[in-house]
C-alpha cells in the first residue's frame, strides 16, 4: 500500500472556532457536526505530536477525545483567558497516559499555543509524558499512576459543594477514567465513598475501550458485569456508546439532574477510534507511536473526513 | 539557657494536635479534617465534634483519603488528613503523585510514631515515615518535641500553602519549652547548653530523655553536651547544624525511627557537604519493631534517658 503524502499538519491553519461563552453552565447545543470536527482537528494534533515524540499512546488518546471534546465544548464552565478562574468546572484525567487528549484540546481553545504541542515529552517542556498540573495550564490534577484520579476528583467536589449554595455546588467534577484502570483498587475505594458523602455535582466516565497493555481487559481481568458493579455501590449509572455526541451529551445532563447521587458513565468506546490503523490493533497501539508513514496514512484519512 | 524538662503534665503530641484543630477551626473556616477510622486515636475527633460539617470520615481507606484530600487542597481548603503513620505513610504512591507532585497541600499527620507506641508491635509502628517523607519534593516534615511545640506547629501549617507531613506520638511527652517559646520552621531549636563535649540531636519522642540524659551527664561528671531539637527533619537546618557541629567536633543523633533514612540520615546527608564530624546515629538500628511495653521498647533500643546516657558516653569515651 502507498502511503499518501500530505503537507506538514503543523502548518496547517486550524478553523476558527466560533463558540458561545464557556462560562455558562452546560449543554451549550453546540452542532454535533462542529463537535465531530473539532475532536478531528484534535486526533490530527494528537498523531503528529505522538509521532514527533517518538513515544506516547495513541490509542487511548483516540478512544477518549470525543469525550474531552465534548466536556470542553458543551459541558463544562471554564476560561481559556483564565485557566485558574476559582468557579471552572474540573476535569481530572485519571488514565494519565491518554493527556494529548487533554493537550490537543487545551491547544485548539487557547489555553497552550498550537506550536507548544510539538514539543510534547521533550526536555523542559511544560507537555509532559504524563499530567503535570503545576506544569501546565488546563491540567487540574498530577495522574499517571492508574486508580488514584477519582479520589482527587471527588475531593475537588466535596469542595465546590461545601462553597456551593445549598444544592447548588460551586462547580462540578468530571473524572475520565480507562477500563483497565478499573482493576485498581482505589477505584473502588473511591466508588464507596463518593455516594456515602453525596457528591452529585461528581461524573465519572469510563473510557471502555476494551484494550489494555498485555491483551484485552476482558482477558486480562474482566470487569463484567460492570454496570451492576457501579449500581451495587449506589451510583447513578449510564451506559452510551461513547462516541455518540448526542448519547453523552444526553448523559452528561442527566448527571447535571441528579441532586444526591454521582453519575458513573460508561462509555462504550473503540480503542484508537477515529484511525483505522489503530482500530486494526488495538491492544498493539496502546503504547507504539506511528512512524511517519503510518502518521502520514492516519492524517490522510482524518483530512478526508475532514473534507 | 538550660532547660530540664519541666514539671507540667506530660501530654501526647498527638493531644495537643487534637486540641490545637479545634481552637483553631472557628478561625479558619475552610480547615477540613479527614480520618480514616482512627479520629479516636489521632484525637482529630474533637474538631469532628465541634465542625461536624468539615469532618470527613472516609472509613478505613487511607489511599482514597490521601486523594480526596489532595482534590479538596487543590480546590483551596485546608485539608488534614490523619490516620497512623505506618499506614498513612503506606501509601506512598498517592502522597507522591496525588499530593506531592500535584502541588496540593494537604497536611499529612502520621500519629502512633515509632516503638513509643508500644504493645501493638511492628505492623502498627511507623518506623519508615521519615525516610519515605523525606524523599519528596517539597515536602515539609515535621515533628514536635511537646505539646507547646505541637500547638504552634499546626497553627502555622495553616497558612503553609504546599505538602507538609507531621509526625506525632501516642505517648505522653514532657514539656521542654517554655512559656514564650516560638517554634521556627526550619530552625534547630538548642534546647540546652551544657557543654560543647558534643552535640545531641533528637526528635518528636526522644526530645525529653535526650534532654534529661544530657542533665544527668553533666551532672555526673561529663560529658557535657549540647541538645538540639530536629523539629524540622525537611528542609533541615544544614548551617545551623553544621555551625554547632564545628564546635563541638562530634555528633549523636537520637530517634524513635529506623536509623536508615530517618533524621539522623538527614543531618549526616547535610553534614557530609558541609562539615564532616563523626557521627552517631541512635534509634531503632534497622531492625523489625516488637511487641511491648512503651517504656521497655525504649529501653531496649536505647531511647530513654539512661540508655542515651549511656550510649553518648561509650561512644565517645571510645572514639
Ligand atoms: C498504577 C499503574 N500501574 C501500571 C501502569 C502502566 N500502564 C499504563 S497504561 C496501562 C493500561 C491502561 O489501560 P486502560 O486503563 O484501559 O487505558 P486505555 O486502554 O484507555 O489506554 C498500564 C498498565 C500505570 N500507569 N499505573
Amino acid at each position: 500500500m502507498t502511503t499518501p503524502t500530505v503537507a506538514d499538519i503543523t502548518q496547517r491553519k486550524p478553523p476558527a472556532w466560533s463558540l458561545p461563552p464557556l462560562d455558562t453552565p452546560g449543554s451549550r447545543a453546540i452542532p454535533v457536526d462542529t463537535l465531530r470536527r473539532f475532536a478531528d482537528e484534535c486526533r490530527l494534533d494528537i498523531v503528529e505530536m505522538l509521532c514527533r515524540a517518538g513515544s506516547g499512546h495513541p490509542g487511548g488518546s483516540f478512544s477518549a477525545i470525543n469525550l474531552t471534546t465534548t466536556l470542553f465544548l458543551d459541558e463544562m464552565r471554564h476560561r481559556p483567558h483564565e485557566p485558574r478562574w476559582p468557579e471552572r468546572d474540573r476535569l481530572v484525567l485519571s488514565k494519565g497516559h491518554a493527556v494529548p487528549s487533554l493537550y490537543a484540546p487545551l491547544a485548539q481553545l487557547g489555553y497552550l499555543r498550537r506550536d507548544e504541542l510539538w514539543t510534547l515529552r521533550r526536555l523542559g517542556s511544560r507537555l509532559q509524558g504524563h499530567p503535570a498540573n503545576m506544569l501546565c495550564p488546563g491540567i487540574e490534577a498530577s495522574t499517571g499512576s492508574l486508580g488514584q484520579g477519582l479520589s482527587v476528583a471527588q475531593g475537588m467536589a466535596l469542595a465546590g459543594l461545601m462553597d456551593g449554595k445549598g444544592k447548588d455546588p460551586a462547580f462540578r467534577v468530571y473524572c475520565i477514567t480507562g477500563d483497565g484502570e478499573l482493576q485498581e483498587g482505589q477505584v473502588w475505594e473511591a466508588a464507596m465513598s463518593a455516594p456515602r458523602h453525596k457528591v452529585h455535582n461528581l461524573t465519572v466516565i469510563m473510557d471502555c475501550n476494551g484494550g489494555q497493555i498485555d491483551g484485552l481487559v476482558k482477558d486480562v481481568l474482566d470487569l463484567e458485569p460492570l454496570a451492576d458493579k457501579w449500581k451495587a455501590f449506589n451510583w447513578h449509572v449510564l451506559t452510551i456508546d461513547g462516541h455518540d455526541f448526542v448519547q453523552f451529551r444526553a448523559a452528561l445532563q442527566a448527571a447535571r439532574a441528579e441532586t444526591t447521587r454521582p453519575t458513573a458513565i460508561i462509555a462504550r468506546t473503540t480503542k484508537g477510534h477515529g484511525a483505522s490503523l489503530f482500530e486494526k490493533d488495538l491492544v498493539g497501539w496502546h503504547g507504539k507511536t506511528p512512524t511517519r508513514d503510518e502518521a502520514n496514512q492516519v492524517i490522510a484519512e482524518i483530512l478526508g473526513r475532514l473534507g | 539557657m538550660t532547660t530540664t524538662t519541666t514539671t507540667t503534665k506530660p501530654v501526647a503530641s498527638r493531644e495537643a494536635f487534637g486540641n490545637a484543630l479545634e481552637a483553631l477551626g472557628r478561625e479558619f473556616p475552610h480547615l477540613v479534617v479527614l480520618d480514616a477510622d482512627l479520629s479516636k486515636s489521632t484525637m482529630s475527633m474533637k474538631f469532628a465534634k465541634a465542625y461536624p460539617a468539615r469532618f470527613l470520615e472516609m472509613g478505613i481507606q487511607e489511599a482514597n483519603m490521601l486523594g480526596t484530600a489532595a482534590g479538596l487542597a487543590l480546590c483551596g481548603k485546608i485539608p488534614f488528613c490523619c490516620s497512623f503513620a505506618c499506614f498513612i505513610s503506606g501509601r506512598f504512591d498517592q502522597i507522591k503523585m496525588s499530593v506531592a507532585y500535584s502541588g496540593a497541600a494537604v497536611r499529612i499527620i502520621g500519629t502512633h510514631a515509632g516503638v513509643g507506641i508500644g504493645e501493638d508491635g511492628y505492623s502498627q509502628q511507623g518506623l519508615e515515615d521519615l525516610g519515605l517523607m523525606r524523599s519528596l519534593p517539597g515536602m515539609l516534615v515535621l515533628q514536635p518535641g511537646d505539646d507547646v511545640e505541637t500547638e504552634q506547629m499546626i497553627r502555622v501549617l495553616m497558612t503553609h500553602r504546599s505538602p507538609a507531613y507531621v509526625r506525632l506520638t501516642r505517648q505522653k511527652l514532657p514539656r521542654v519549652h517554655r512559656d514564650g517559646y516560638r517554634f521556627e520552621p526550619g530552625k534547630l531549636d538548642v534546647l540546652a547548653r551544657h557543654g560543647t563535649d558534643a552535640l545531641l540531636l533528637c526528635t518528636g519522642g526522644t526530645v525529653g530523655p535526650a534532654v534529661d540524659a544530657a542533665a544527668r551527664l553533666a551532672q555526673g561528671g561529663g560529658p557535657r553536651v549540647t541538645v538540639g531539637n530536629v523539629h524540622t527533619i525537611k528542609p533541615i537546618d544544614a548551617d545551623g547544624i553544621a555551625a554547632l557541629a564545628r564546635e563541638c567536633k562530634r555528633v549523636i543523633t537520637v530517634e524513635d525511627h529506623n536509623v536508615v533514612g530517618g533524621m539522623g540520615s538527614a543531618v549526616v546527608e547535610a553534614l557530609a557537604e558541609r562539615h564532616l564530624v563523626p557521627v552517631k546515629r541512635l534509634g531503632v538500628q534497622d531492625v523489625f519493631g516488637e511487641s511491648g511495653t512503651p517504656e521497655e521498647l525504649y529501653r531496649r533500643h536505647h531511647l530513654d534517658a539512661e540508655g542515651i546516657a549511656d550510649d553518648v558516653r561509650d561512644w565517645l569515651t571510645r572514639r
